[in-house]
């Protein structure tokens, strides 16, 4: 008991010491500084041009399959976790590891879809 | 302990309903969505843990997988949308009324 | 199963750290429905899962806390903000909210939220099981998945081919939507993507277009 939460307790505090040092950081930075805005110094910066157009870039779908594609094999991945600390425990035989490569082709079987359609090229 | 998480999830759950009514951005819909099925992973969790059963967790672990894979097809269905009708409003998808 | 559930104070440490988790779940979900910025409410909803992760940490459930980490926040997240990119969605405040429904969306939003926190109260107010470090690891997690739960994780792997294959063609820009500027006359029927070259020959022609005609002098020709 006292070995779970303690331990999560260490975590917690080494996040906590770690956003407290970069906002103590940010917030000391904010305190020392001088602030005269003026019109021109709060525009957006363009590599030292005058901005034109709005915010946001043309964005392409590509980006996209690219996304999804690492969703698909994110959840992959979260199941090869579990299964990895118990395909070789006495109980679990060959049939474990079958199952896991079964349901290793159907997702192949996904990206090889992905391959021949050529949505793996960047052009 | 098993109040307080379920009156979390319920909570949770209520709030999600109310952005699935009220928000018109097909997006911000979405995210309520995943609200709900949060307050629904919670629950199973609890459950799990009052009854000493793994089974509400690996029901959690499940409705996480599918609910990635729902979002992987919804989020491609309201960019399609979006090339043809210019638009990511709920409203404007009305062409099966009346 | 069912001990006796302590008294509300003083509380215990986990009380203290779930009521904390709770109430920042809570409040960035608010945010999430009730913000104007799209990309606010997708970064309020980060916050809202990291503190269920954190809830879920709590209940001693690790492998799940770890997988919505994971999954929900690295994954999903990811793709809503892709999602508002590429629907070109207003920076800075929007209309977001219908002002019509919201007072009926609040009215049925009390009332179910009443009746469940209700139900919940009464029915399992007994119920209480001190919070041991017991299963939740991915090692029994994974002995339970692959002893009794192997048929669901099947199904899923054929879930996500369907979900990649179908996302895959939703997304494929070799079939061009046609010129979106040509629907402003009205609301027609939308632009459906042209189907790929049809590889097999269309039906014979000759069946189809003698049905229509009276001349009688022509020959019906038969397909083969």
């Amino acid at each position: 008991m006292n070995g779970y939460f303690s331990s999560y307790l260490t975590v917690a505090v080494l996040l906590a010491i770690g956003l407290a040092v970069v906002s103590g950081a940010l917030l000391v930075n904010r305190l020392l500084r001088p602030h005269r805005p003026t019109p021109e110094k709060l525009l957006t910066y363009e590599c030292g041009v005058d901005p034109v157009g709005e915010g946001w870039a043309q964005s392409q779908v590509r980006y996209y399959v690219f996304t999804y594609l690492y969703v698909v094999f994110a959840v992959d991945a979260v199941f090869l976790f579990p299964w990895a600390t118990i395909f070789a425990a006495p109980g679990f035989g060959v049939a474990t590891l079958v199952e896991m490569f079964v349901f290793l082709a159907f997702i192949a079987l996904g990206i090889l879809y992905a391959w021949r359609k050529r949505v793996l090229t960047w052009t | 302990m098993t109040t307080h998480y379920l009156v979390l999830s319920a909570l949770l759950f209520v709030i999600g309903g109310v952005g699935v009514l009220v928000r018109r951005n097909a997006i911000v819909v979405f995210m309520c969505v995943e609200l709900m099925l949060n307050a629904c992973n919670l629950a199973f969790v609890t459950f799990a843990r009052q009854n000493g059963n793994l089974d509400g967790q690996v029901i959690a672990f499940f409705v996480m997988i599918v609910a990635a894979a729902e979002v992987v097809i919804g989020l491609a269905i309201i960019v399609t949308i979006f090339r043809t009708r210019r638009s990511a409003s709920v409203d404007d998808v009305n062409l099966l009324k009346y | 199963m069912t001990s006796q559930v302590p008294d509300l104070w003083p509380p215990s440490a986990q009380e203290v750290v779930f009521l904390l988790l709770g109430v920042v779940a809570l409040g960035s979900a608010l945010l999430v429905v009730t913000t104007r910025q799209l990309v606010h409410a997708a970064l309020w909803l980060v916050v809202c899962f990291g503190a269920l992760a954190g809830g879920y940490l709590v209940l001693t459930a690790e492998f799940v806390a770890w997988v919505q980490v994971l999954i929900y926040v690295g994954a999903i997240v990811v793709l809503l903000l892709f999602g508002i990119m590429l629907t070109r969605a207003p920076i800075g405040r929007s209309a977001g909210l219908d002002s019509g429904n919201r007072v009926t969306a609040a009215t049925v939003a009390v009332g179910t939220a009443a009746v469940l926190v209700t139900v919940v109260v009464q029915g399992f107010a007994t119920a209480y099981t001190p919070l041991e470090p017991g299963g939740g690891a991915a090692a029994t997690l994974g002995a339970s998945i692959f002893r009794s739960w192997v048929l669901p994780f099947e199904a899923l792997s054929v879930l996500l081919l369907a979900a990649l294959i179908g996302a895959i063609v939703l997304s494929r820009t070799d079939i061009r939507p046609a010129n979106p500027a040509a629907d402003a006359g009205g609301p027609a029927a939308p632009t459906t993507p042209p189907h790929p070259p049809d590889p097999a020959p269309p039906p014979a022609d000759g069946s189809g277009a003698t049905a229509g005609e009276t001349g009688s002098g022509r020959v019906s020709r038969d397909g083969g």
